[in-house]
């Protein structure tokens, strides 16, 4: 669906992406990382046909960039980093204008589809310069999905709202990944793309990883298991030391952080040690990292 | 052909949203009416009765007068002459009405979208660069021109009640004729062509539109060289400048498409 194979532009003696490598398959949701200036809009502008690589080349849908650009803006959808519109005109005109310009066939059931789907019907005549922010938001989205493309990417779609703007935005999202399109999503916003993305990526102006988010954080972390004891977990430690199966074991309070392999075969036995020792367990868990947590300590790695 | 419609149809309902454009389209002809025919007035009662009909003595055999107002005289009198001549300054103005009204809609025309964050997703649909282009300067330039002939027309007829036949023959000679419905489009086509490559050069709108602004320059030298004699528009003049504007009409508009760098608007543009 997307592919992309050593894409690389510079601007001037600035390299702003580097040898790009990465597949995306139909009907994934992708999440592309990074801090500001990393080259993830560069990227996507690239993918969508807005500016050409300088090394390297890239697919979406099967076209070429940069030989079948027409084709790939014709099939694809993209909300910009800043979505402006057409202040002066109204929800419903911002719409039918860019439902032509995509060629659209009836542009106004789709316009009227999009614009009832973002819940933006009751104000289709209001200007679009007198909506919320939010709701402009959810307006450049409805227009980067008239035409129906198959393959979306959204840059930051969810920077600058608010908290209840944000869900709204995100709850559309998991909708369309429901519909089997493929999404591509430049994000800050770690815990949106942990809940919404199948596959992640940390980019810096090279991919450094690629992987699920799940994955990811037993790569960084391994796994974790807590066990709350009753009273201070320090005198346990030479028990669970002794195991096999634990990896690593810290004592925090009346907390007993564990690094198992596989806990959900080696909890069992590790319990039954701590009850035979006159622990007094109160809970067992496993330990989950956000994304966050994993993007910073891959972030910071790279900063060593 | 859609593409541009919609180019067109977008730009009309944004800029006649600004009723000081609309203004400007709509009054500005009418004040470029109002002024030929205030001095036709001016001119019949400062003559007195007889005005209209002052037919005495002919300038042709005065080589002096000749020399001065051309052809454009032949046959009138002096009285006659010295009102064609006036009234024909102003028509001159018809010509350079339709460049002064779009430039500065067409000067906005692509640094005002980069300035609202519209131009990416702009170019990020299937329009082509042409398409874009030709939409922007036909948004520009055909209410420019319409409402030129509109005015015109009206000054005309108007002319027609206010002035004799042969006064109106003059007026209505087809050297003006090929001047406002050939030359004045050709004009247009230039100064939106300029403005709209100007406007995807610069980053701020009002440096677009000051740059724009100076293709009126050439004009307004041209309508001082006729009032002060210097140059005297003639039927030959008028198709030699229409042929030389073909030329170079053709040539800016491959420039301003070949200078529309998409990437270059896109990504080194700092707003």
């Amino acid at each position: 669906m997307i592919k992309t194979e050593n894409l690389t532009r510079k601007f001037g003696d600035n390299l702003a992406v580097d040898r790009l490598t990465l597949q995306i398959d139909q009907g994934e949701v992708f999440g592309f990382l990074g801090p500001n200036g990393a080259g993830k809009t560069t990227t996507v502008r690239m993918l969508a046909s807005l500016i050409a690589p300088t090394a390297g080349q890239a697919s979406v849908l099967g076209y070429q960039v940069g030989r079948d650009d027409q084709q790939i803006r014709r099939n694809v959808g993209i909300l910009t980093e800043t979505p402006g519109m057409y202040d002066r005109l109204s929800a419903w005109r911002n719409l039918t204008i860019y439902a032509k310009l995509y060629e659209v066939a009836a542009v106004e059931r789709q316009v009227e589809k999009y614009l009832r789907m973002l819940g933006l019907w009751e104000r289709r005549n209001d200007p679009a310069g007198s909506l919320s922010k939010g709701m402009r938001q959810k307006l450049a989205i409805a227009r980067a999905l008239l035409h129906e493309p198959r393959v979306l990417f959204l840059d930051e779609p969810t920077a600058g709202l608010d908290p209840e703007a944000s869900r709204l935005v995100r709850d559309f999202i998991a909708e369309l990944k429901g519909e089997g399109r493929t999404i591509f999503i430049c994000t800050h916003n770690l815990d949106e793309a942990d809940r919404l993305c199948d596959r992640v990526a940390v980019f810096k102006t090279r991919l450094r990883v690629v992987d699920t988010p799940a994955r990811l954080r037993r790569q960084v972390y391994g796994r974790q298991v807590v066990i709350h004891l009753t009273e201070t977990a320090e005198s346990y430690l030479p028990v669970v030391k002794t195991l096999a199966q634990v990896q690593t074991a810290e004592a925090i309070d009346n907390k007993l952080l564990l690094a198992i392999e596989t806990p959900e075969v080696d909890n069992p036995d590790i319990i039954r040690r701590l009850v035979t020792a006159g622990a007094g367990i109160q809970f067992v868990g496993e330990l989950r990292h956000t994304l966050e947590d994993v993007y910073l300590q891959l972030i910071q790695e790279e900063a060593h | 052909m859609e593409k541009i419609k919609t180019i067109i149809a977008k730009e009309w309902a944004e800029v006649f949203r600004n009723r000081l454009v609309l203004f400007t389209v709509a009054f500005l002809p009418l004040i470029f009416v109002a002024m030929p025919l205030a001095t036709l007035i001016a001119m019949n009662s400062v003559a007195g009765s007889d005005a209209l009909g002052a037919t005495a003595g002919v300038v042709d055999d005065n080589a002096e007068i000749m020399a001065f107002f051309g052809e454009q005289c032949r046959g009138l009198s002096e009285y006659d002459c010295t009102l064609v001549y006036t009234l024909n300054l102003f028509t001159l103005m018809f010509m350079i009405l339709p460049v002064a009204i779009p430039v500065t809609i067409a000067a906005y025309s692509i640094v005002g979208e980069k300035t609202t964050h519209s131009l990416e997703p702009l170019l990020a649909t299937p329009i082509t660069t042409i398409e874009l282009l030709v939409g922007k300067a036909l948004a520009a330039i055909v209410p420019a021109i319409l409402a030129t002939w509109m005015a015109f027309g009206l000054y005309l007829l108007s002319a027609r009640f206010m002035t004799t036949a042969e006064i109106f023959a003059r007026l209505a000679d087809p050297m003006w004729l090929i001047a406002i419905f050939v030359v004045g489009p050709l004009l247009t086509l230039l100064a939106v062509s300029f403005a709209i490559m100007v406007s995807s050069r610069v980053t701020d709108p009002r440096v677009a539109e000051q740059i724009s602004t100076v293709v009126i320059l050439p004009l307004i030298l041209l309508l001082i060289g006729q009032s002060v004699g210097f140059i005297l528009l003639s039927r030959e003049l008028v198709l030699i400048i229409a042929g030389v504007l073909v030329l170079v009409d053709g040539l800016l508009l491959f420039f301003t498409v070949r200078l529309f760098e998409r990437e270059n608007i896109l990504t080194r543009w700092r707003i």
